[in-house]
């Protein structure tokens, strides 16, 4: 078994006093923060207003606001709430799946990608909540259970399944992303110098010592976390994809959605944290721990999800004309040919073509060319969403009821704005929580010093816990 | 806030200027009163001496209070009649709190009347039903009659009397007129300008009218009216006779220019005869055949079994071509047909009619010039059909002058006092009269109307009129048949009707009710005759009144000159005007309902269009809503093309009714006024007319064919299934229909053919469950449908179905529970079939709806019906999406609100619940009146029977097309009509298991025009 190539994962002359410092700064030392934050930052705010605008319009006036119709019941509001939960991808597969497959390298980039999975599924859910007809009576959606509503919801519906999956994706992620956030907090309020800070992470640390007590604790819980998450990451896209496969719709009714959604996702999720990581390693000075080996695996994981989601592409077209179903065959030709060609093209361009330059070495580590890159892949998956919901509901069986779907401004104003929301929420996460997991490179650094030991003499791979040794160093630093 | 408190006001003067003075005197004293500064001060302040308000001692009050009086007499315009609310001391025996009645009255449209059977929910007339014992309309009804209702809830009628805008009142206007018409020189000078109308009652009113006031003439201004009927059989018999046809007799049928199945006097009627010869069912052997000739496609054109388009001057021809090929004299008729395919036509239709002899009959359009009608009549004469197929009587409507004599005396100036009477020439008269300039001449103008309107807005005295729904009267149907038109409600705004405008000029103190009992029995009826009243009453029909047909005879030298006179048209393409499918001409323009009910063939809603032909917009190079200009003379018209597959080539069509400038806010939607083209020598037809492009688009909207542009052949069936048939010869040879000449027949069941159609294999033993109760389904007779649109209005009235505008329907949301799907057959350069579906909830036994509902909104019932619970629905639209009908509505909007215009909310079938927004909505199968039926059927401790529950669309279908019942029952309709062989289900692959299936159309094509030999 070759060894992982730790070292390069962490650049750099570092020691456990500088993770601490390079990484701890950017909250602590809140003068660290370049003026493209606060720029970015009123951006953002200013397009929550806008959201805020949409919903109460929405709830005032209702769905008719939006764009959809007879025959496309569902329109942005589907699909942003797709292309959100499919973004939120990423992170869970980086912290959980990576952490059981001990792929390290994912430690510098697991805590914002599971930042980007939490605000990607507050955007997501706010739009099955919104698109009802009826927002303020959505809860009988919930399991309440007939003791309270008088009865269940109805169980055979994918909606009603989406409500199970979406709930237990946000709540397990939300649970992991605060338990490996713990060791964190404590090592800031070690470093923190203001009062207030001091307290609020306290609280937030929860009396961690850094005992080899809670450390025990501490992995076990985070592997059963990580254990949860898993199936997670392959059920939630799944179950979401039921809300197309279940149905009779041509151009929805499909058995290959499942996987099919589920490398889509992790697909935009690559592209999502490529997205956030290039400017941030940057605009943060985080090179050395979010390395150029980073990124460039990460573009190589976007180019085989996207080779996937390709491969599906091919397979629905064959799957529509091998049927020999009148409807289907009609399904794909008014995608390739109706009236949203277009956007069927641009989603083969941008999701199929434009992601093979990642074939090419020059181009991964060509920074500006992924960031463009991931670019077209997030555009590529809504449009992907686009194809698969108005398209495929604006011309269905009867050609008495086609229509077409137009989103209206409020559709736009409330797309944009949960953008405007993610942007907002992963700044403020930026400047007051650790973006980059400080335990864990330290203990990623613990272990490329034992392997360069190890060059020398052949020394055991087990790990030393090197998290008490965390722990001390900051009681040192904050006595002196 | 004033601080400064006006000069003491001379309350005790006004009061006593006030004192003893009651009803339209307050207006004058208050004129006069707030003539004063001081008055008007304190009328302009809300709240008088605010800032003393408080500080009024008791006197003062009682002060103010006695001015506040005062005010509220000058706010006395009454909007709803006032009623003490008390309990009935002796209840009325039929009424019963909750449960509805049917009341027969009678609705008239242009003058013909149609019987209907109104139901009333405490007091609120709820729904239009046919009377089946009328016949006129033998149970159903027409779109127009269905949405009248709408009318008389309509908020924008006038409410008030009005003079020079003014609110006044009924005693005022009597004030000013009795002077008026008592002076001797004026009593000459008085004339009466009025719709069509065909009362009796009314009739005696003007004979004792032109009695008191010493003949004051009487004109008529109906402007679809039947003018050139009368002229046909002037020509053709010397009299103005009115033509009844009796198409259960006739086994060929050629239509000139006609809508009979749809759009003409009586024929709701004639769709239940005509269909009675096309009952395609196991065994049969005859059918009935319908050749019909288009200007404008219709119906009718869609229903036959051949058609063809026509320009009008081409039709001229091809009537001339018929008519001397059957053996009618037409003189030396300068016209040929040059057209080969109508020559063809021509020739075989004339063979198929000779054959046919006296059963068959020929029908011109109303529309069509007298000329044409009048060899139909000579065609009719000579085949031998006149006594069997149809028959002549007397003039139904009063006769009157034209509106054009009327403008003449009036520019002679012998006009001082005219009433217009339901009728708005300011609007509908051929613009060549002029009509809104020289009227201006006359001094005094009053005008009795529903709406304030175009000629309102000219007239001095605005008195609302009442809807039929609201006052006594009488009208005769089709043939003649005498009814009483029996009011259900007070007039909601204070209206008064033509009877009792009439008898206030000549002074009978008598209302309604006592002029029409009257004018039926007579002075003093004995006992016996008032039970005849109250039959006629309760059945809506006198009996036998239906005018006898006369024995007629052909003037040969009027046709073959009326024949001879016709000329061939000259350059320039043909205008053909024709009064709109829905709006009619003009009258519906404030009516939702019939605004947004998509018209037929075209579909287009809240809208009028220049309707070309496909070939026509390609050499010009027109798409649809290109907007052009149309001139004909010094006359031009400015609106949006629409490409109508099977329309003429040398010609365009424009439908009247668009365009309305002043009555009401749903005008607003414009549209374009073809009477502003229209001539009055030939209102219908116009020659030497120029189409010039113009620069920009007009967005009209339609209810089908929201995409269309990019799809080849517009509104064809994409090579689906959906509409199946095939022709009756076939039909015969295998008693089935296994071969679909629509389109690719995909499903095929070697075991269904014959007994029991089974569908796609299931587990589910069906015979198991076979006496399981009721298990409700519906058949539709494709071959009998007309796609008359009466289903889809009697729908809205029935299920409380909310208007949703123009813009929403332009957004795909339009809220119909049933639709009629339209598609074509043929290439649309050429000659297109078109073809009617009606669709609604399919009540899938499999439903795909019920499955991905989250919260169980929508169930299915044990009897079969799948059913939406409202109060369940929390409005994801995932069972819409996964509908292959597309059948279901959603309120995307607040669409039902009716807090701004309560008015509304009578309209209302308590028995439905009204959906509010955000929750998803569709076909019940009119589960209130299922579960009318049951409870009914309970307290009789039975079982429902067949034909106890009517669905509100099988109710109104002029043809029957629509049947529903229990499927269980061996014995019943719907059973019989299921296990036909040409049963089919819609999407029957998708394995739906619909509950609503399809009879397939069928054709009866003559061999010589197979359609395999031009498709």
């Amino acid at each position: 078994m070759s060894k992982p190539p730790q070292d390069r994962f962490i650049g750099g002359k570092q020691s456990y006093e500088s993770i601490d410092r390079k990484i701890g700064r950017v909250v602590l030392d809140q003068k660290s923060h370049p003026p493209i934050w606060l720029i970015t930052f009123a951006m953002a705010f200013l397009l929550v207003q806008v959201l805020g605008g949409a919903v109460l319009w929405l709830l005032y006036k209702g769905v008719g606001i939006w764009g959809i119709n007879q025959p496309a019941g569902w329109g942005f509001d589907i699909i942003n709430f797709v292309w959100w939960i499919g973004i939120g991808h990423a992170g869970t597969l980086i912290s959980a799946v990576l952490l059981l497959m001990r792929q390290q390298w994912r430690n510098s980039i697991n805590r914002f990608a599971e930042a980007m999975t939490i605000f990607a599924v507050m955007c997501a859910g706010m739009y099955p909540l919104l698109h009802t007809g009826r927002p303020w009576v959505a809860y009988w959606l919930m399991p309440i259970g007939p003791n309270t509503l008088g009865m269940w919801p109805q169980f055979r519906s994918p909606l009603v399944w989406d409500v199970f999956a979406v709930s237990t994706y946000m709540t397990v992620s939300a649970l992991f992303w605060f338990v490996g956030l713990i060791p964190d907090f404590a090592t800031l309020r070690d470093r923190a110098k203001n009062k207030i800070v001091q307290v609020v992470f306290g609280m937030l640390a929860m009396g961690w010592r850094g005992s080899v007590r809670h450390w025990l604790r501490y992995e076990t819980a985070y592997l059963i976390l990580a254990g949860l998450s898993t199936p997670l990451v392959l059920s939630v896209h799944s179950i979401v994809s039921f809300d197309f496969a279940v149905s009779i719709v041509p151009g929805w009714h499909t058995t290959i959605f499942p996987p099919y959604f589920v490398a889509g996702a992790i697909y935009a999720g690559f592209a999502m944290v490529l997205t956030l990581a290039i400017p941030m390693r940057a605009w943060y000075k985080l090179k050395d721990f979010i390395t150029d080996k980073h990124i460039d695996w990460m573009a190589k994981v976007m180019l085989a999800t996207g080779l996937i989601v390709f491969y599906g592409y091919i397979l629905e077209v064959f799957f529509g004309w091998y049927s020999g179903n009148t409807y289907e065959i009609a399904m794909i030709k008014n995608r390739m040919t109706g009236p949203y060609a277009p956007f069927y093209w641009s989603l083969i361009t941008c999701n199929g073509i434009v992601p093979q330059l990642l074939w090419i070495p020059k181009v991964r580590r060509c920074y500006p060319a992924i960031f463009v890159i991931s670019q077209f892949v997030t555009i590529g998956m809504w449009l992907e969403r686009f194809i698969i919901i108005p398209v495929s509901l604006h011309r269905d069986f009867l050609p008495s009821s086609w229509g077409m779907y137009i989103p209206s401004f409020w559709d736009i104003a409330m797309f944009v704005g949960t953008i405007g929301f993610f942007i907002m929420m992963m700044f403020l996460f930026v400047r007051f929580l650790p973006m980059i997991n400080i335990f864990e490179m330290k203990e990623l650094w613990q272990r490329q010093q034992q392997a360069e030991h190890a060059d020398h003499a052949d020394v055991g791979a087990g790990p030393v816990p090197a998290h008490d040794a965390a722990g001390a160093g900051h009681d040192k630093e904050n006595a002196q | 806030m004033k601080n400064d408190t006006p000069k003491p006001m001379d309350l005790e003067a006004a009061q006593a200027n006030l004192a003893g003075k009651r009803g339209a005197d307050y207006w004058r004293s208050l004129d006069e009163l707030s003539g004063t500064e001081d008055f008007r001060n304190w009328l302009d302040d809300e709240f008088p001496n605010r800032a003393s308000l408080l500080s009024l001692d008791r006197r003062d009050f009682i002060k103010v209070m006695g001015a506040s009086l005062a005010l509220a007499g000058l706010t006395g315009c009454r909007f709803m009649p006032q009623e003490k609310i008390v309990a009935y001391v002796k209840a009325p025996e039929e009424i019963v709190p909750g449960k509805p009645v049917g009341y027969a009255t009678a609705y008239s449209q242009a003058g013909i009347g149609m019987g209907v059977v109104v139901t009333s929910n405490m007091g609120r007339p709820t729904k239009v039903e046919g009377n089946e014992k009328h016949p006129s309309s033998l149970g159903a009804t027409d779109i127009f009659a269905q949405a009248s209702l709408l009318t008389l809830y309509d908020p924008d009628r006038q409410r008030t009397l009005t003079h020079n805008g003014e609110l006044t009142t009924w005693d005022a206007f009597l004030a000013w007129l009795r002077p008026l018409i008592s002076r001797p020189e004026t009593i000459a000078r008085v004339r009466f300008l009025s719709e069509a109308s065909s009362s009796p009652t009314l009739a005696a009113q003007i004979e004792r009218l032109k009695k008191a006031l010493h003949g004051p003439k009487w004109y008529v201004h109906e402007p679809a009216g039947r003018d050139a009927v009368y002229a046909g059989t002037q020509t053709a018999f010397g009299a103005p006779l009115n033509p009844v046809y009796h198409f259960d007799k006739a086994s060929v049928v050629l239509s000139l220019d006609s809508d009979f199945l749809t759009a003409m006097v009586g024929s709701v009627r004639y769709a239940r005869d005509f269909a009675s010869g096309r009952q395609v069912r196991k065994g049969a052997d005859k059918m009935n055949r319908l050749y019909a000739v288009e200007c404008c496609p219709n119906n009718t054109g869609a229903t036959a079994d051949h058609r063809i388009s026509a320009a009008p001057s081409e039709l001229e021809a091809f009537a001339v071509e018929i008519a001397r090929a059957l053996g009618v004299d037409v003189g030396a008729a300068p016209l040929r047909l040059d057209n080969p395919a109508l020559a063809k036509f021509a020739q075989v239709v004339a063979k198929d009619l000779k054959e046919a002899g006296a059963a068959a009959v020929v029908v011109s359009g109303e529309q069509t010039p007298p000329a044409i009608q009048a060899l139909g009549h000579a065609m009719n004469s000579v085949l031998g059909s006149v006594g069997t197929c149809v028959g002549y009587t007397q003039q139904v409507e009063i006769q009157g002058e034209s509106l054009d004599m009327l403008l003449q005396e009036i520019d002679e100036d012998k006009v001082e006092v005219l009433f217009i009477l339901n009728t708005n020439p300011a609007y509908s008269a051929p613009v060549d009269l002029n009509f809104a300039s020289r009227v201006k001449k006359v001094a005094n103008l009053v005008y009795l109307g529903l709406y304030p309107d175009e000629t309102a807005a000219l007239c001095q005295w605005h008195i609302p009129a009442t809807h039929y729904l609201e006052s006594w009267s009488d009208t005769r149907g089709h043939d003649g048949t005498h009814c009483i038109v029996q009011p259900l409600i007070e007039p909601l705004y204070s209206g008064k009707s033509v009877h009792d405008l009439l008898s206030a000029i000549v002074d009978e103190p008598v209302d309604g009710y006592e002029l029409v009992h009257g004018q039926l029995l007579g002075a003093n009826p004995t006992e016996a005759r008032e039970k005849d009243w109250q039959t006629w009453l309760h059945d809506g029909i006198i009996p036998n009144s239906a005018f006898a047909e006369s024995p007629v005879t052909l003037n040969v030298a009027a046709v073959s000159g009326a024949a001879s006179a016709l000329v061939p048209a000259a350059a320039g393409f043909e205008i053909a005007l024709r009064p709109d499918p829905t709006i009619f001409d003009g009258r519906f323009a404030n009516n939702g309902w019939l605004q947004e009910l998509p018209k037929p063939l075209t579909k287009l809603v809240w809208d009028n269009a220049i309707l070309i032909s496909p070939k026509m917009a390609r050499e010009m190079k027109l798409s649809r809503n290109d907007m052009v200009k149309l001139s004909v003379g010094s006359q031009s018209v400015k609106a949006p093309v629409w490409v109508l597959p099977g329309h003429p080539t040398n010609s365009v069509t424009l439908h009247l009714g668009y365009g309305r400038r002043k009555g009401g806010v749903n005008l607003a939607s414009a549209g374009t006024d073809a009477y502003a083209l229209q001539q009055s020598a030939t209102p219908w037809n116009l020659l030497g007319a120029k189409l010039e492009k113009l620069s920009g688009t007009y967005d009209l909207v339609t209810a089908q064919d929201h995409h269309a542009i990019d799809v080849g052949e517009i509104g064809n069936q994409q090579n689906r299934p959906l509409i199946q048939g095939n022709t009756f010869e076939e039909f015969v040879k295998d008693n089935a229909l296994p071969h679909n000449m629509y389109g690719p027949s995909e499903v095929h069941h070697g075991a269904s053919e014959g007994e029991g159609h089974t569908g796609p294999p299931s587990l589910y033993d069906a015979k198991e469950h076979a006496n399981d109760g009721n298990a409700w389904g519906m058949s539709i007779d494709l071959t009998l449908c007309t796609g008359c649109n009466a289903c889809v209005t009697a729908c809205q009235a029935e299920n409380n179905i909310p208007v949703v505008g123009r813009e929403q329907v332009r957004k795909g949301r339009e809220m119909h529970w049933i639709r009629i799907d339209r598609y074509y057959r043929g290439n649309p350069e050429e000659e297109v079939e078109a073809l009617h579906q009606p669709i609604l909830c399919m009540h899938c036994e499999n439903a795909p709806c019920e499955p991905v509902c989250p919260v169980g909104a929508t169930v299915h019932s044990h009897e079969g019906l799948n059913q939406m619970v409202y109060n369940r629905c929390v409005g994801t639209r995932y069972c819409s999406n996964n509908c292959p009908y597309k059948v279901r509505r959603f309120n995307f909007l607040n669409y039902a609100n009716h807090h701004e215009v309560p008015v509304l909310k009578l309209l209302n079938n308590p028995n439905v619940t009204v959906r509010g927004r955000g929750v998803m909505e569709k076909c019940t199968y009119c589960v209130q009146r299922i579960n009318a039926a049951r409870i009914e059927a309970k307290k009789a401790d039975t079982t429902i029977k067949d034909g106890g529950v009517i669905t509100a669309c099988q109710q109104v279908c002029p043809p029957k097309a629509i049947v529903f019942g229990n499927i269980h029952d061996t014995g019943s309709k719907v059973r019989e009509l299921k296990d036909q062989p040409h049963d089919y289900s819609l999407l029957e692959e998708v394995n739906t298991r619909p509950r609503t299936t399809y009879l397939k159309k069928v054709v009866n094509q003559h061999p010589d025009l197979q359609h395999g030999a031009h498709s």
